[in-house]
């Protein structure tokens, strides 16, 4: 049985914060940062905003995209690493506001920045075992990063969400292939607001090794190279790493430049990859082939090979596309950012 | 709020489910469960509103209630759902966008929460169309 993507949708807020405008605050070079990251500018939530209401928008507009009947949906998995309950789903909320409730079972998925592909794994299990029709698979975050630290210039909000089925696919997700370890490279402990990382050892031990495992991994199994897919998409914590995993893997800047949506957007964490794979899937055309691997701190990767279809013509104008979604953004400066984060308290 | 009182309305916070009376075809939002026009020869069934409108009148908010002082100044409106029904509801944009007659979109946006270890409100607000 063929098991792919139904229909896909993201969602991204429409508030920005230029990197200048950090480094300002806190004494940084921001031309150094800025091409050291590859980074310009990152989105910021709403007041309003968060990784439900981000999960839900990117939700309606796959299931509007692909004119699905809601109540089909077997299954709904959100990733997130800011889920704003620690206990009560945030899959639960996101089932209720697009009709899908109450014939289906739901969960949430944590894992760093790949929680949403581990779901839309899932998903295609469910799906190619039979026992649902359609899945639907969401990658959603508002990330935080400490006032100062390495990670405020990057961490960003948005989301994307994938219907994964057996028919009517508008890509077909051809294998998929993970890479996991315990490296303790980024955490978040229990009840603390922001996220701790081993600075530089999140590259090498981290990033690097997982991402480039799963990826050969899933070529080694599939008998493939870099040269025969159109685009890839790696995830994208800054616009450094994507070129750099690319390179040492064999993919030219061509084939990540669709899907490179971090100068823009920043790192929009669980939502990072599969929001890339949303503006390749925006421009693919028939046949053309897609990698995908995401990576997760913690820490682990998942690869995809997806081979889009001609569906993809009749589904991509019925929802917005990514590009849609980073233009016209509202920039904001640094003490209104603060406000939206919530690090001001009153 | 009290939980049981958000739960109850969850659908027609969420998706703007209201009613419509297939007698008479007029839309309800709230829901009613009778229609006042038809009364008993009224046939009243679920009706989920496309979430589309314009603005009949609005006003912006400086001295917001007590858990909106963060998000002050803020617009809220009267608007005229397509369907017919009016209802109150925050709409998303800057006070200089805002204008009478202005159309709307519905959005799925946090209302609101107890406190920080309270129920977190969700449900519909509007942004320009």
């Amino acid at each position: 049985m063929k098991v792919g993507i139904v229909s896909y949708g993201a969602y991204v807020p429409r508030y920005r914060i230029k990197l200048e405008e950090i480094a300002a605050v806190w004494g940084d070079d921001a031309q150094s940062i800025i091409s050291g990251l590859k980074v310009k500018e990152k989105s910021v939530p709403d007041l309003d905003e968060d990784a439900i209401t981000i999960a839900v928008e990117a939700a309606r507009n796959a299931v509007n995209r692909g004119n699905i009947d809601a109540s089909r949906l077997g299954a709904i998995y959100c990733g997130s690493e800011s889920h704003p309950y620690a206990v009560k789903p945030t899959s639960t909320i996101v089932a209720a506001a697009i009709g899908a409730v109450p014939n289906l079972t739901a969960a949430d998925f944590e894992f760093a920045c790949k929680a949403g592909t581990a779901a839309i794994q899932a998903c295609m299990g469910l799906v190619g075992a039979g026992m649902i029709d359609i899945g639907l698979a969401i990658g959603s975050d508002v990330s935080q990063g400490a006032p100062g630290d390495a990670l405020e210039y990057t961490a960003a909000a948005g989301g994307a969400a994938y219907i994964i089925g057996s028919s009517d696919l508008a890509a077909v997700i051809e294998d998929t292939f993970s890479f996991t370890t315990d490296t303790p490279d980024f955490w978040r402990r229990e009840g603390m607001p922001y996220p701790e990382h081993g600075g530089r050892f999140t590259g090498e031990p981290g990033y690097f090794k997982h991402v480039t495992f799963a990826a050969s991994g899933l070529m080694d199994k599939l008998g493939t190279k870099p040269s025969d897919y159109d685009h890839a998409v790696f995830h994208q914590p800054n616009g450094k790493f994507p070129q750099n995993v690319a390179r040492t893997l064999g993919f030219t800047p061509e084939q990540i430049k669709t899907g490179m949506v971090v100068p823009r957007l920043g790192n929009t964490y669980s939502g990072s990859c599969m929001i890339g794979l949303a503006a390749i899937l925006d421009q693919a055309v028939e046949g053309d082939r897609i990698f995908m691997t995401a990576f997760g701190s913690g820490a682990g990767s998942d690869a995809f090979s997806i081979t889009v279809t001609d569906r993809i013509e009749e589904i991509r104008d019925a929802g917005p596309k990514v590009e849609e979604l980073l233009e016209n953004p509202i920039y904001m400066d640094y003490a209104s950012y603060a406000k939206h984060k919530g690090k001001i308290k009153v | 709020m009290t939980v049981a009182r958000f739960w109850r309305k969850i659908p027609h916070r969420y998706n703007l489910i209201g009613t419509r009376c297939t007698t008479c075809g007029e839309h309800y939002f709230p829901p009613r469960q009778m229609c006042p026009t038809c009364r008993r020869e009224g046939k009243i069934e679920d009706h989920k509103f496309r979430g589309n409108g314009e603005v009949v009148t609005y006003t912006v908010i400086h001295t917001a209630a007590k858990g909106y002082e963060m998000q002050a100044p803020y617009n809220l409106a009267i608007i005229k759902l397509d369907e017919g029904p009016s209802l109150t509801g925050q709409v998303i944009c800057r006070q200089d966008e805002m204008e009478i007659g202005m159309r709307v979109r519905s959005v799925f946006r946090k209302l609101g929460e107890e406190s920080n270890k309270g129920m977190i409100y969700y449900g519909t607000k509007f942004i320009p169309e």
